[in-house]
């Protein structure tokens, strides 16, 4: 009884069609052209996207704050970010994301704690500049080992325009040139989180390299120096992919920003080859440290054993045969336990279908994971992706399938009644209301607390747990009440 | 409550706005109403000639020396002057920081708060220049001041002020009570002033309730900070603001 693409096709197209239908005709407008279905041979998907999002509807995104504090500063771990404004932005994303990192938190890591100016009404009238001064002066006497410090700016901060930048350089001279960074993220900048990330990597150009300089004469380089970058080491996915490039024999200086430090970015340019796992949230620096200091990037996926040979080898492509034998040798140590993995896991999910709406990486990544395990993805969509990354997902997705861009809350329940997915991956706000309509749900910006998911090591959990929230038995145990009589 | 009628000032910066409406205040006083004003200006001179010095302590300095606006009693902040007329002066950030439009909206839910408008006839507000923000309107806003009377003259750009402001009260006339009450031109002796004020008044619908001729005397007064009524009961121009006043 499955349909055949084009017939998929129509579906869709009647789906999208009844969805649209709800709304008043000026939104369903603008909706109609984030909803689409992707066509063979085209060159993106066909939908509109990181435009703002339609109010009134229930958006998935976040915001430029999110952008910068929660996903690209937030994981260094050595610096200590101060969520400057009133307490909420700072309270309600405390340690959301699990960014793993290796300290001791307190001492000279700072990752799981929480700073910040705890506005209150006479810094708004009066402008914050001196309570972030002595913010800055109480950090160094308390936490002494911090290597640097970072001034999320939440929304007030750009609309009483207090002036943190004179902050940050006088601080800065005062502590004998510590690095203090200002950062602009207000949550009211842009559409989403995707400006706070593009804000953040300006950030790291300006006052981490711009300023900084050589920082670290002393470090030696060697012609096998690479940088992750991109990697937020949720449930410890750098660590993952780190052991892979360096078992090919490659030297990981850098992590960006998972269980990143201060001196792991200023030694960045020192890079031979930039591997860049998040496009979406680093394709900025990366691009800047081309164009700067020269050092070539490259995007790479470690999502199941197809596509991390396949990136294992286009890594090693720019490094020499002693690199790229290792990239085979290590291909084929790993390759009889995934086939172990696939052997038990693939049976039970062959043919499941999965639906997927992530952030701005994943919802392409992930795909070919899903098809080692000859699961198929039926539908995807990025809350802030651009176009780029559209593009970029074609290479990923078959004909046919259903695209959604930062899909809304009536949308994707709509979609997923109809399509009846064996799997939906999203997020938190997503996972309750699918579960309850007796779809099997994991998280996929957490891994549901589960992970890594990177790498060999990572896609024997990957496998394991999509197994477990798909063929749990609690599916057969519930029941319709009112069909039980029948 | 009832008969409490609640009126502003506003003008372009430099006006003479708060010479104006302590003036005209202190005839009102001088027939007996008992008046409350609120200076909605960072600049915290709104008072000066009722109290006979500048910078008392102000509602948003008192507020951050104590913590929060919470900490304070009426008490702290209400000075009495000329004529038992009631001063207070929300104050607000030292020019170039800070949100001195949050300022004013803090100081006047404070006083209300605190029943500052209790046994009062008039309360008037004296706000900073242009409505440059929301924080500036708040004294248009919800129901406060029914009276909007605006302090120009015959200069081009304190006209073009004057109709900035006006459109800043259309705004809030729709949702509340709020009226223009009329202009007060204040002559700065330029070329056919009193009918080009005149004409202004007709295109914003409203009257030029007076037209303040110049006089030194205002500022011999200024000096000694005193209003005219005060400096020189018997003077023209204190009856020029006693007939303003009625």
């Amino acid at each position: 009884m499955s349909l055949t693409v084009e017939q998929t096709k129509q579906r869709n197209k009647d789906l999208i069609k009844e969805v649209l239908e709800v709304y008043p005709d000026k939104t369903a407008k603008r909706r109609a052209k984030h909803l689409g279905t992707f066509e063979e041979g085209k060159s993106d998907c066909g939908v509109k996207s990181n435009v703002k999002s339609v109010p009134g509807v229930m958006t998935i995104r976040g915001c430029a704050y999110a952008g910068s504090k929660g996903v690209v500063w937030g994981p260094i771990k050595d610096m200590i970010h101060i969520s400057h404004g009133p307490v909420g932005c700072g309270q309600y994303s405390w340690a959301s994301r699990r960014n793993y990192y290796i300290g001791t938190t307190g001492i000279d890591t700072f990752v799981t704690m929480q700073f910040t100016s705890d506005f209150q009404e006479k810094d708004i009238v009066f402008g914050g500049d001196k309570k972030l001064e002595k913010i800055i002066d109480e950090i160094e006497e308390l936490f002494p080992l911090n290597h640097g410090i970072t001034v999320q700016s939440e929304c007030p901060i750009g609309l009483i325009g207090d002036d943190i930048e004179a902050v940050s350089k006088k601080k800065s001279k005062q502590y004998e040139g510590k690095t203090i960074v200002p950062v602009r993220c207000e949550g009211f900048r842009g559409v989403s989180q995707s400006l706070g990330h593009h804000i953040a990597n300006d950030a790291v150009r300006d006052w981490i390299f711009d300023k900084a300089g050589d920082k670290h004469p002393e470090f030696q380089t060697t012609p096998y120096d690479v940088a992750i970058i991109g990697d937020y080491n949720i449930g410890g996915d750098a660590w993952s992919s780190r052991i892979l490039l360096e078992e090919m024999g490659l030297r990981v200086i850098a992590q960006w920003s998972g269980d990143g430090s201060l001196a792991e970015l200023e030694n960045t340019p020192k890079a031979k080859l930039n591997v860049l796992h998040c496009y979406r949230s680093m394709n900025y620096i990366s691009r800047h440290l081309e164009e700067k200091y020269g050092v070539p990037w490259v995007e790479y996926n470690f999502f199941g054993p197809t596509k991390i040979a396949e990136s294992l080898r286009t890594i090693a492509g720019f490094f020499d045969d002693k690199i790229k034998e290792g990239a085979e040798r290590v291909i084929a140590k790993y390759q009889p336990l995934m086939q172990a993995v696939i052997d038990k896991y693939r049976p039970r999910l062959e043919g499941k279908k999965v639906m997927l709406y992530v952030g701005g990486l994943r919802p392409r990544h992930v795909i070919g994971a899903y098809e080692d395990l000859g699961m198929e993805i039926v539908g995807t969509g990025y809350e802030f992706g651009h176009n780029d990354d559209y593009q970029r997902t074609t290479h990923y997705v078959k004909d046919g399938t259903l695209i959604y861009d930062d899909v809304t809350g009536f949308e994707f329940e709509k979609f997923v009644e109809s399509v009846q997915p064996d799997l939906v991956g999203s997020g938190i706000k997503e996972k309750y209301v699918f579960q309850k309509m007796g779809v099997p749900f994991r998280q996929m910006h957490s891994w549901d607390y589960s992970g890594p998911y990177h790498g060999y090591d990572g896609f024997a959990i990957f496998a394991r747990d999509m197994d477990m929230a798909i063929n749990n038995p609690v599916w057969g145990l519930t029941k319709t009440p009112w069909k039980a009589a029948a | 409550m009832s008969d409490l009628r609640q009126i502003a000032f506003y003008g372009k910066g430099g006006i003479g706005k708060s010479t104006t409406s302590q003036n005209t205040l202190a005839a009102l006083a001088e027939m007996g109403q008992k008046i409350l004003i609120v200076g909605c200006d960072p600049k915290a001179d709104s008072t000066r000639l009722i109290l006979h010095s500048k910078a008392q302590d102000t509602i948003l300095s008192l507020a951050a020396d104590a913590g929060s606006v919470e900490d304070l009693e009426l008490e702290d902040v209400m000075k009495v002057g000329y004529r038992d007329i009631r001063c207070v002066e929300s104050g607000g950030p030292e020019p170039g920081v800070g949100c001195a439009g949050r300022g004013v909206i803090t100081s006047i839910n404070f006083l209300e708060e605190e029943g500052a408008y209790d046994g009062v006839d008039y309360v008037s507000y004296d706000v900073l220049g242009d409505v440059v923000c929301g924080g500036f309107a708040m004294p248009i806003r919800e129901n406060k001041a029914q009276e909007i009377y605006i302090v120009m003259s015959g200069e081009m750009m304190a006209m073009y002020a004057a109709n900035n402001i006006s459109k800043g009260i259309l705004k809030y006339a729709n949702s509340g009570g709020v009226r223009l009450g009329g202009l007060v031109c204040n002559e700065r002796q330029t070329d056919k002033e009193l009918e080009l004020a005149e004409s202004l008044a007709q295109k914003l619908g409203t009257t030029l309730i007076h037209f303040v001729p110049r006089d030194n005397i205002v500022q011999h007064a200024e000096l000694r900070r005193m209003t005219v009524l005060e400096f020189a009961p018997e003077s023209k121009q204190a009856e020029e603001y006693r007939q303003l006043a009625k």
